[in-house]
């Protein structure tokens, strides 16, 4: 019907069906290309996931779940009557030392965000920002021994503070370093983000810099500043190699920073490299930590996406 | 805090001065005050009116490129002046001279004398944090900030540390904002959930929320349906008894309703290099220059055939 009525006025019609040419056999091919780019990603993960869970149930089996979760020592290595599994010091460890890590990073990786987007004048700012970007990919062995051979002896001893040669608060205070960078330009970006236009708003009403910082900036960018401290939160739960070589080779449930600790993914590297059987519960327990440690960061990655979607601040 | 204090006792001085600078100034343009005064019914004699700026020789530019020269007026107290002209000719960035938000833009650089009150707003001493608390500025876009209509208009004064009661501040300036009866049920909401008309408004109560002398505007209601634009220029008529107001727009119409004298700004961006800056042509009363301006190109430019 349609077609005889637009016949009839003499047009010629449009060819629109869909042929098979070879620039459509091409668009198909790089379609799939890329969706297996994608998926191997996904895949990786999830036999990530499968690794780590196949050893955990053997664990286990071994060791009961109760036992792991509340258990409150934590010699998973030491051998007979001695050893345990409670993994709760290893927790408390981790958590501890990146506690003292984001509150060295926390203040000055905000405060450098501040600075570098409201402050600093474009000539610092273009020198200051790149400083800062390769700072943040200095390898951890390098702050690592930093903490070992120049903070615990020169800067902590050096204050009077009785400290061993491996303890929490060296490691804890260089993992600050490490994440503050992370911290400072994720959070950067989401300062300067924020439109100019709520800054001359708030400038014309008469507050200073700091307040418009603070009062306008800081929180119209709030989402994109908790993706950066979750982002150096997430980077200071996972870091190895600055608590391997600083912080020391025990947990133990103590609120002294003076002491040695261990976090969980120290664990992991230490005891992997141990003369340990592969067939008993010492070696299950590098995958059950390694599956708790995958769960907390899911969980704090989690929470943080929850909070970026409630404080998202859409600007056109 | 200290320099707050510090310039409150010579304030008196500064007004008196200006009030006798103004005389001269008010006569130099030979305008009929009388008419003025009339047509308003609410200012005061002729005699006592002020000039509360005295723009002497201003000129602004961006990096090496001037944007307006050689602008000298005066903006008078409890008045509207409307800046007019071309795009481009430098009526925003004039403007923004006025409460030093051009500090903003590190590539500007303001050469020759704003006078504010007698005070040179471009002195080395003078602190544009301060300048600004005195004048008020609302922008082409509105611009609320990401947060509640209420913390929106406490922000200035909490800003400012004001005392009195923080509720009373907010239902006064949002009243006076000629938007209370719209909002005063949602007061804790976000402000990004209001109409853009509604948001210029708020924009104008924040500004008010701070009680400052004068209200700058640049463009206030491009971004607004005629409704809007009617219930601000109404707003802007009932503000000026208390306020003085300095407003930017391409609306002829806008600035023939509210303005009581208006400046026109010309710019020749084709034309020989002196042409390319901004500069004044004319400042007369309004009326004046929509029936009878003194120069060719402010008729041209007013009627239409230009630009
Ligand atoms: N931030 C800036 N940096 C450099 N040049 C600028 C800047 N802002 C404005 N200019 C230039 O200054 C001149 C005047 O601009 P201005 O914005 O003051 O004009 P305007 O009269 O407000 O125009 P419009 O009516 O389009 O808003 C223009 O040539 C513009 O390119
Ligand atoms: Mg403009």
């Amino acid at each position: 019907m349609e077609a005889t009525s637009a016949g009839a006025t003499g047009a010629p019609r449009p060819d629109l069906y869909r042929t098979r040419t070879r620039r459509s056999t091409g668009e198909a091919a790089i379609r799939y290309a890329l969706l297996a780019a994608a998926l191997v990603s996904v895949l990786t993960t999830t036999g990530i996931v499968f690794s780590l869970l196949e050893e955990t149930v053997v664990f286990f089996g071994d060791v009961g779940v109760g036992e792991f979760l509340s258990g409150t020592k934590w010699t998973p290595l030491a051998g007979g009557e001695s050893q345990s599994f409670g993994v709760v010091p290893l927790v408390f460890d981790t958590l501890y030392l990146t506690g003292i890590g984001l509150l060295v990073a926390i203040p000055f990786g905000i405060g450098s965000a501040i600075y570098l987007s409201e402050y600093a004048s474009p000539r610092v700012r273009r020198i200051l920002k790149p400083v800062l970007e390769v700072l943040s990919g200095v390898p951890t062995i390098v702050f690592g021994y930093f903490a070992l051979t120049f903070v615990t002896p020169e800067i902590l001893k050096g204050l009077g503070l009785e400290v061993g040669s491996f303890n929490a608060l060296s490691a804890g205070l260089v993992l600050g370093v490490l994440v503050l960078p992370t911290i400072a330009t994720v959070a950067d970006d989401a300062l300067t983000a924020v439109p100019g236009s709520l800054r001359e708003g708030a400038f014309g009403l008469g507050a200073s810099r700091m307040q418009v910082s603070v009062r306008v900036v800081l929180p119209a960018a709030l989402s994109g500043v908790v993706a950066a401290l979750v982002l150096g939160a997430s980077r200071a739960v996972g870091e190895t190699v600055i608590i391997l070589v600083a912080g020391g080779q025990k947990a133990d449930l103590t609120l002294d920073p003076t002491v040695a600790m261990q976090n969980m993914a120290a664990f992991i590297a230490a005891a992997s490299r141990a003369d340990i059987p592969t067939s008993g519960p010492e070696y299950g327990a590098i995958f059950a930590v390694g599956t708790t440690l995958f769960v907390m960061t899911l969980v704090l990655n989690a929470i943080s996406i929850r909070f970026v979607r409630k404080y998202r601040q859409v600007y056109e | 805090m200290a320099e707050r204090v510090t310039q409150e006792p010579d304030r008196q001085e500064r007004e008196a001065q200006a009030a006798t600078s103004a005389v001269p100034s008010a006569g130099s343009d030979g305008q009929p005050v009388a008419l003025q005064t009339e047509a308003h019914g609410q200012k005061p004699a002729a005699g006592t009116r002020e000039a509360i700026y005295d723009l002497d020789d201003v000129g602004v530019t961006y990096g090496s490129v001037p944007a307006v020269r050689e602008v000298t007026f005066p903006i008078y107290q409890h008045e509207i002046t409307a800046l007019i002209g071309p795009s481009g000719c430098g009526k925003s960035t004039l403007i923004r001279c006025l409460n030093r938000m051009n500090d903003l833009i590190p590539a500007a650089s303001v050469t020759g004398k704003v006078s504010y009150h007698g005070q040179n707003l471009y002195d080395d001493e003078i602190d544009p944090v301060q300048v600004r608390k005195h004048i008020g500025m609302v922008f082409q876009k509105p611009n609320p900030f990401p947060k509640t209509i209420y913390d929106n208009i406490a922000f200035g004064p909490r800003v400012l540390g004001m005392d009195g009661n923080m509720d009373e501040i907010v239902e006064s300036a949002l009243r006076r904002g000629a938007l209370w009866d719209e909002v005063k049920d949602r007061l804790k909401t976000n402000a990004f959930g209001m109409s853009g008309g509604q948001q210029q408004r708020l924009c104008i109560a924040r500004a008010l929320a701070t009680s400052p002398d004068v209200i700058l505007m640049d463009e206030p209601c491009s971004a607004l349906d005629p409704i809007s634009t009617g219930r601000i220029e109404d707003l802007m008529l009932e503000l000026k008894e208390n306020y003085s107001i300095v407003i930017v727009t391409h609306n002829m119409q806008q600035a023939a309703r509210v303005s009581d004298r208006t400046a026109f700004f010309i710019v020749d961006l084709k034309g020989e290099e002196s042409h390319r800056i901004g500069h004044l042509v004319e400042l007369s009363p309004t009326e004046k220059i929509f029936t009878n301006p003194d120069d060719q190109r402010t008729e041209d430019y007013v009627t239409g055939k230009f630009g």
